[in-house]
């Protein structure tokens, strides 16, 4: 069906295959903007900005927790009792296809948004069966932190480009008396969303794939099993530590900021915090990045970043569609950007010579970015990340073999591609 | 509720017969009496018709319904879920079915622990209470607090607690990572709700201890009989009935714990998921035919232990023995429960 | 085996006292963890190396609508129990004084209501309540909480009537009472004390209510307590809100115990009612 569904995107007739009334974007007055933890801190202000020109408009920011699959969840139980409370969705950029196709989102005028001038990657990650659902606002991308400082000591000159040397490295690292009992690398590993980015991450970086275009499932692979074995044997060895296992984003942040690991697999958003003078950071200064290791090469990032969308349920709409204008726009990223470390949306600003030499892993995001990987894209997106997260971690905990995992995995992934 | 609320309390005054026996025969009620029953009983039965006994039949209603899927043609979900029978039920013993069981079992071993655990614990803190004379009122006071957080807020303590920088880990010079899948996971849940609900038990225990007539004791010391065989021949018979309905409540309520695991462990985890879990879990992804079923299933699962409890162990429930006096009790009446 | 008399009594003391940790120091340490500086909240010492209320600040801080979560619980649970006391009240009046038939089967029906898993009537009432445009609203709240709060209020009342006795009432009637007025006149005063214990506890499992609050509500303004503190994003803005949590979790049972400390004789006696006495 999936196959049905993708030849039909490609044929990209706008408008003509939608049946449902077109939404009409009416009513203004004060709406909310619903999205994650803001771990920078710099969506307040922006919002500030926007409720000082517009009085009569106001945003209120509905912030919900980190973890993004409890964002998903309650976004849905928004949707599904029809609540107005919630306005503009930050959607991460792989729900898109999950929320056009119950209409939990309204589809969205396009010529109402600069897409040309964004990075066309991160503009399909918006649309379903050819048309706009949701805005990209931001983009991310995994990127390799690394403690130069340690690196450099124990002789390294370049950051890894392979696992392996990776590996090596931290041997080496290790073998310093300040590096005694440090860990050599982390991730997110914990049982939520981030595990399915990191095993997309390690899959992808291996050669492999878990989708192909249409949809339909691959893990069952030689080179995905590579990249699970990397995660698998990285744990067994205690590359990555026990602990990792039940790490989110911040938690291993913690430990990085810390000083207390090597080698670490963090979005940009950490970069500024980490390189914080006030004490917070033990390792500001002492820390750079570099694109993700992979088998034989650089590997490849997941595709990241956050989608503004409509919720269908909501009111206020023409006032909704004026604020998602303002904030996925190139101007606002800029700001953004002068705050915190992120991964603008718009081509330009990653040419941009203030920003690039302010953020030096502009240029290596971008690379990242346009080779990035989807994660799967398709409408059940729930329960594919439910069973990726479900094998990877029983692989990682070793109570399963990874090829057996892998087996299984592809199996539960045909069952609600098949329908 | 699953563990949002405590049972209700055990009427332990009265042993008369089970739940469901048969039962002998009443003096006719007046006519007006009727009337009037009628009208006093009237809203309760109102109430609890809207809000039990309607959702539960559009429930099994539900149950018999799949998933929607897309409409090739616009690319959006149906509207209405497709007449799929009793396929949610027969699923369960399908390909799909081993989340189902895993559940199951999951709901079952929690329950089985927790509820002996809190049973040995808590009648070791009743016999301990028992026994105090100093200091009772404090012992009392601090009982009832953990019966008093809560289970929401408890799951967040104890989700602190075993953080893997926590105390618990600090105190037992470990490093486990409690709240990763595994069976610590399980222990951890367990301990948590040991520790909020064996209390309650022992309170119930203790109440029951307390009419126990001292001369019965002195009657044993007499023969001879020491502490062990004074707790295993007096003290548990007499207090068996008391034990009985507390066990069956921290039974049924267990059998739908929910919040605990859910804050405590989280969502989707295969260690600890329970059927009240799975149930909330498809709803959440709209699949409201397997949520449906799921919550039938796990409906008939505590209707047949409580069903167990009242014919088997004789645990008497409804506790509406009018004639029975307050402390005739221990008395050999008790007979016709353990007939059944 | 005997124990001599100063052995036995230390013996218990240790017992007592291994009873009162048991209970108290998983609470003891939810409040160390509060008053402890964000910095430091991964201290396993056993008492704040120093004393902040900064994570008090930043739940009570308006961003984060704690109070008003607090005041939502004390709405919803305080309505419910309100309601759920005065139906149980004529109920369990009718059982435990009027003769009819069919009295056990009804008696028994009811008790049974309190088996039901919430899950299993969550998604239907969720439904109605969304056709209705109930959601976010106390009503959809303290309606399906009635599903376990009634049967738990008709239970403890029944046992409180069938305990006092039946003469009084019979000598009102005799003096020309009605059955309504014995019933007001002598029943209600005397059963106070029960109804009170009665409604303190059905306060408590409606107060501890989170399935419901969790499905029915996505609005800040109004969310329960024990919601808003499972879905505390943390008023820090970087760090794990443990310490906001420990604190938000503070106040949530703090008037739980406090009451409970009041009352402590009433609730042992209401949840253990005719055995204690």
């Amino acid at each position: 069906m999936l196959a049905g569904l993708a030849a039909l995107a490609a044929c990209g007739a706008p408008g003509g295959t939608v049946a449902a009334g077109k939404p009409s974007f009416e009513g203004r007055g004060p709406i909310t903007y619903v999205a994650g933890k803001d771990a920078t801190g710099s969506v307040q202000p922006v919002l500030d900005r926007w409720n000082k020109l517009h009085p009569t408009e106001k945003v209120t920011f509905i912030q919900l927790p980190t973890d993004p699959d409890a964002q998903r969840q309650q976004m849905i139980q928004n949707a599904q009792t029809k609540s107005d409370a919630y306005t503009v969705l930050s959607l991460d950029a792989v729900w898109t296809s999950e929320f056009a196709a119950h209409r939990w989102i309204d589809r969205l005028p396009q010529d109402r948004f600069p897409l040309a001038r964004m990075l066309g990657p991160i503009v399909e990650t918006g649309k379903y069966r050819g048309g706009l659902y949701a805005v990209p606002a931001s983009s991310d991308g995994g990127m390799l932190y690394y403690r130069s400082d340690l690196l450099k000591r124990a002789g390294i000159e370049r950051p890894p480009a392979t696992w392996a040397e990776m590996t090596a490295d931290c041997a080496k690292v290790r073998k310093l008396p300040e590096a005694k009992g440090m860990s050599c690398y982390v991730g997110q590993f914990q049982k939520y969303e981030g595990l399915t980015v990191n095993f997309a991450e390690a899959v992808n970086s291996a050669g492999g794939v878990i989708t192909d275009p249409v949809g339909a499932p691959h893990v069952d692979t030689p080179q995905a099993k590579r990249g699970l074995d990397f995660l698998v044997h990285s744990f067994r060895s205690g590359i990555i530590p026990k602990d990792a296992l039940t790490y989110q984003e911040e938690d291993g942040r913690r430990v990085f900021q810390a000083g207390k690991v090597i080698f670490e697999r963090q979005w940009p958003y950490m970069y500024a915090l980490a390189a914080k003078k006030d004490g917070s950071s033990k390792v500001a200064g002492r820390f750079a990045v570099a694109p993700l290791p992979g088998l034989k090469g650089p590997g490849a990032s997941s595709l990241g970043g956050h989608n503004l969308a409509l919720s269908a349920s909501a009111g206020n709409k023409a006032t909704a569609i004026d604020f998602m204008k303002f904030f996925s726009s190139e101007q606002l990223q800029r700001f953004t950007l002068a705050h915190a470390p992120a991964a603008p949306t718009y081509k330009a600003l990653y040419r941009d010579p203030t920003l690039v030499k302010k953020y030096p892993y502009l240029p290596t995001l971008k690379k990242s970015i346009l080779h990035a990987v989807p994660r799967p894209r398709v409408y059940q997106y729930g329960d594919v990340t439910a069973a990726i997260q479900r094998e990877a971690y029983a692989a990682m905990t070793g109570s399963k073999n990874s090829e057996q995992a892998l087996k299984d995995l592809q199996k539960a992934l045909q069952l609600p591609a098949a329908e | 509720m699953v563990t949002t609320h405590n049972p209700p309390a055990p009427r332990m005054a009265t042993a008369p017969p089970g739940l469901s026996r048969p039962r002998r025969r009443r003096p006719r009620a007046t006519a007006g009496s009727g009337r009037l029953a009628a009208l006093l009983i009237s809203p309760t039965l109102l109430v609890l018709t809207v809000v039990v006994l309607y959702p539960t039949i559009v429930a099994l209603k539900d149950s018999l319904f799949g998933t929607a899927g897309i409409d090739p043609k616009t690319g959006f979900v149906r509207d209405t879920d497709p007449f799929v029978g009793a396929e949610n039920y027969t699923a369960i013993f399908g390909d799909a079915g081993a989340r189902f069981w895993n559940a199951f079992w999951n709901t079952t071993f929690l329950t089985f622990t927790t509820v002996a655990l809190e049973t040995v614990i808590g009648v070791a803190m009743a016999l301990i209470m028992h026994r105090a004379f100093q200091g009772r009122a404090l012992v009392r006071a601090s009982i009832l607090v953990p019966w008093a957080i809560p289970t929401a807020v408890s799951g967040l303590l104890w989700r602190w607690i075993f953080n893997s920088d926590g105390i618990a880990n600090a105190l037992t010079g470990r490093h486990v990572l409690w709240t990763t899948e595994g069976f610590h996971a399980k222990a951890a849940v367990i301990i948590a709700d040991v520790w909020k609900t064996a209390p309650f038990i022992g309170l119930l225990v203790l109440a029951g201890l307390q009419v126990i007539n001292k001369e019965v004791y002195e009657a044993a010391r007499m023969d001879g009989a020491g502490p062990l065989r004074q707790f295993w021949n007096i003290t548990l018979p007499l207090v068996k009935p008391a034990l009985l309905v507390a066990v069956l409540f921290r039974t049924l309520d267990a059998l739908r714990m929910f919040d605990l695991p859910y804050i405590l462990i989280g969502a989707q985890k295969t260690s600890v998921e329970t059927l009240s879990m799975l149930a909330q879990d498809q709803a959440a992804n709209v699949r409201f035919g397997p949520a449906a079923a799921y919550a039938v299933i796990l409906f008939l699962y505590v209707f047949l232990i409580a069903l167990a409890f009242v014919r088997l162990l004789g645990a008497n429930v409804v506790g509406d023995d009018e004639a029975g006096p307050k402390r005739g009790r221990w008395l050999p009446r008790r007979r016709t429960e353990v007939a059944a | 085996m005997t124990l001599s008399p100063a052995l036995r009594k230390w013996l218990l003391y240790a017992g007592v006292a291994a009873v009162v940790a048991y209970c108290l120091a998983p609470f003891y340490w939810m409040l160390v963890s509060s008053l402890r500086r964000t910095s430091d909240i991964f201290d396993n010492s056993p008492f704040p190396t120093r004393i902040s209320f900064e994570n008090y600040l930043a739940v009570l801080d308006p961003s984060q609508s704690f109070t008003r979560a607090l005041l939502n619980s004390v709405v919803v649970a305080g309505i419910t129990t309100v309601l759920a006391l005065i139906l149980a009240t004529f109920t369990a009046y009718a059982m435990a004084r009027l003769e009819f038939r069919l009295k056990r089967l009804v008696l028994t029906l009811i008790i049974a209501t309190s088996m039901f898993p919430v899950v299993s009537i969550m998604v239907p009432l969720l439904k109605m309540f969304v056709d209705m445009g109930w959601i976010n609203t106390y009503q959809a709240m303290i309606v399906p909480s009635m599903s376990f709060t009634l049967p738990l209020a008709v239970w403890n009342l029944t046992a409180f009537f069938r305990q006092m006795p039946r003469e009084l009432e019979h000598a009102a009637m005799v003096d020309g009472c009605t059955r309504g007025q014995a019933f007001r006149k002598v029943i209600i005063p005397l059963a106070a004390p029960g109804m009170f214990t009665t409604a303190i506890i059905t306060f408590i499992a409606a107060w501890n209510e989170f399935l419901i609050a969790l499905s029915m509500t996505n609005k800040a303004e109004m969310q329960t307590a024990p919601v808003a503190i499972s879905k505390f994003s943390g008023a820090t803005q970087f760090e794990t809100p443990f310490g906001s949590q420990m604190a938000a979790g503070v106040l949530v049972t703090i008037p739980l115990v406090i009451v409970v400390l009041l009352f402590q004789r009433r609730i042992v006696a209401g949840l253990t009612a005719g055995a204690a006495k």
